[in-house]
């Protein structure tokens, strides 16, 4: 979990750059401050389990285990990226590691998730269907419309809300009528929980509860993160006209990475030395996916109209 | 010869197919009982929980939104789920999920997802139920890429259209028509279908095209056969599916009676009939002899009081009207 995390990461910070060389087409959104809430409720996943992203994806999809040089490349709209260009940094889908789509429409990926639970049921795989979405989208009509079908059709779909507390610059207080957003699972008569979304552990062991009940046909849970992200809502906000200095700087003191780093060094399960040497080799990776990515031709125009239908 | 009702025949293409094909499954509200306790407000789904049970055929709340964008997410792992979403108008309730998602998600993936879909929906005019119940939304749809735009006339092209619909692998909105569904009409008790994209010359003629859409179908026949009074010998052409739009069968009828008019229920500003109009400009421009004529609804929303909302609806007296004034040049 510490690896994908650092490499989510790395890899942002690096497509934060290509950005600013104007290397990426549209709107890039990081989840830098989010690592660990994609990365606990995927360790519990398998390549076969599905999960459905958001606006906010790359770490969703780096954790769910999409390659880091076929997401980059798709990131900077070239024909080896895992969606050959056309989804870009917003719709990444890989289905050979059960990453569906990314759905950029707020909302819109909850009640997918529940026909991906549907379908599961009804072919009596043993799979499950995550969607991940923020606090906003817990305003949407969306998410009641799923967790109302998922409950009254006890799907197998885990709910992941990464309450961030922020949509766009609009703070919670000001959208939102319930202190957590898991009370809501109250009103479907499902489970809901909240957890710190900064302490990985605590996500993996909530997920995986979740998971397991799931999988033994006890329908869906709602999961709240609350976590923060450190950067803007976009690549092209800095994110401080909304929020105060001293509230981000606070933040970052709680960052997931370094917190689950002091926590495998004091518990002696790594030592700083191994440390460093994953560091290493995940800051290498990530290079070497941007420069496959940076060298990609991208879609020849001649095949702007495949797969229409 | 068998002659069934349109429902019947709509029906029988569901059940057959749900035979044929495990992975399909049937959403919607009121799919399972309905008023009459048999399946479907309008008897579409009639007996087919009984035999597919409740798993297959799956009453929905009233959700639009969350049970089309559910029925997309089990359409790209594994079902072809067939949603009944009642009125067309109704389908503005889940107008993201189809127009964003369903129509995009094979698109934005480079072709990793497919998504076998069909939301039957139907175009309910003429019965007084105002102005959020009656409208004919079929350009809408015409205009979003990724769709499939399917508007069937007779019981033939029901069961055909709807089986073939089932079949495919991309969404497809299939508009049925309220008044054409106590309609009988020529079913073979044998295995058919009927492909997408290809027109039906309903009748053929020399004189005038008349390409009729869904419900304007039998009122363009019947005004042929008074046009033949007037000596005018029309042509009346059936799309069947608006897309893809079969052209050639459109532009061959063009070349050979040299008028076109082109008849639909649905508002006439940017409608079915300003995409075909075009289309022949673009394409068949010099073999026509006339402007071409549209016959639609007017700019107005449709009114519940009977004497006004007749005026709104196109009938084959506009369309008589429509063909003389070609001829009258
Ligand atoms: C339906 C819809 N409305 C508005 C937007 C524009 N928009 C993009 S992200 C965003 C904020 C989303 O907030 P939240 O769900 O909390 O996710 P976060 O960005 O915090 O990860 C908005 C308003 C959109 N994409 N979709």
């Amino acid at each position: 979990m510490y690896t994908k995390m650092l490499e989510i990461r790395r890899f942002e910070e690096k497509i934060g750059e290509e950005y600013g060389k104007g290397l990426v087409p549209g709107l890039v959104h990081l989840s830098i401050g989010q690592e660990g809430v994609a990365v606990g409720v995927c360790a519990n996943l398998k390549d076969d389990d599905y999960a459905i992203g958001t606006h906010r994806g790359h770490g969703i999809a780096i954790a769910k285990g999409v390659p880091l040089d076929k997401l980059a490349a798709e990131i900077l709209g070239k024909e080896s990226g895992c969606c050959k260009g056309r989804g870009g940094s917003m719709r990444v889908a890989y289905i050979n590691k059960g990453l569906l789509y990314s759905c950029p429409i707020v909302g819109t990926g909850l009640p997918l998730a529940v026909g991906v639970g549907l379908s599961i049921k009804l072919r009596r795989t043993n799979q499950v269907a995550v969607s991940f979405f923020g606090d906003g989208a817990s305003n949407t009509g969306d998410f009641h419309e799923a967790l109302n079908l998922a409950a009254i059709w006890k799907l197998p779909v885990i709910f992941v809300c990464e309450n961030n507390m922020y949509a766009i610059s609009v703070h919670i207080k000001k959208s939102t009528s319930v202190e957590n957003i898991s009370e809501r699972a109250r009103g479907y008569n499902i489970p809901g929980i909240t957890v710190d979304g900064n302490d990985v552990i605590a996500i993996y062991n909530a997920a995986r509860e979740a998971i397991q009940r799931a999988r033994n046909g006890g329908g869906p849970t709602l999961i709240e993160c609350k976590t923060y992200r450190t950067v803007g809502h976009g690549t092209t906000d800095p994110g401080v006209a909304y929020r105060s200095i001293e509230e981000i700087d606070e933040w970052k003191k709680k960052c997931p990475i370094n917190r689950l780093r002091s926590y495998l060094i004091a518990n002696r399960i790594l030592s700083e030395e191994s440390l460093q040497r994953i560091e290493g080799e995940v800051e290498a990776r990530v290079k070497e996916a941007i420069k496959f990515a940076e060298e990609s031709p991208y879609p020849s125009p001649d095949q702007v109209a495949e797969y229409v239908y | 010869m068998r002659e069934i009702t349109y429902v019947e025949a709509l029906n029988e293409a569901l059940r057959e197919e749900m035979r044929r094909d495990e992975r399909v499954i049937i959403l919607g509200e009121d799919v399972q009982l309905g008023y009459s306790g048999r399946g479907g407000l309008f008897l579409v789904t009639a007996e087919l929980m009984k035999e597919f049970g409740p798993e297959r055929v799956r009453d929905t709340p009233i959700s639009e939104d969350g049970f089309v964008g559910a029925a997309i997410g089990a359409a790209a792992t594994g079902l072809k789920p067939v949603v009944e979403v009642m009125y067309a108008d109704f389908l503005l309730c889940c107008m993201n999920q189809i127009v964003n998602v369903a129509a995009k998600l094979r698109y934005s993936t480079g072709g990793q997802l497919k998504v076998p879909l069909v939301i039957r929906a139907m175009i309910g005019q003429g019965r007084g139920v105002g102005s959020d119940h009656s409208q004919v939304p079929l350009a809408w749809f015409m205009n979003v890429p990724g769709l499939k735009v399917v508007a069937p006339a007779t019981p033939y092209d029901a069961k055909g259209l709807l089986k073939s619909s089932i079949r495919e692998e991309c969404p497809i909105m299939f508009f049925e028509s309220f008044l054409l569904y106590r309609t009988k009409g020529f079913v073979p008790t044998e295995e058919y279908t009927v492909p997408l994209g290809k027109a039906d010359v309903k009748k053929e003629g020399t004189d005038v095209t008349i390409v009729a859409v869904s419900t304007m179908v039998p009122r363009a026949l019947s005004a042929a056969e008074k046009l033949k009074e007037l000596n005018i010998n029309a042509e009346v052409v059936d799309p069947r599916t608006l897309v893809p739009l079969d052209k050639e069968t459109i532009i061959k009828s063009v070349m050979k009676t040299n008028r076109l008019v082109v008849a639909e229920s649905g508002v006439k500003t940017c409608g079915v009939g300003a995409e075909i109009a075009s289309m022949v400009m673009e394409e068949a421009f010099d073999y026509l002899d006339a402007p071409i004529k549209r016959v639609a609804a007017p700019h107005i929303p449709a009114p519940a009081a009977p004497t006004l909302e007749q005026i709104t609806i196109p009938n084959e007296n506009d369309i008589i009207k429509a063909v003389r004034e070609l001829f009258e040049r």
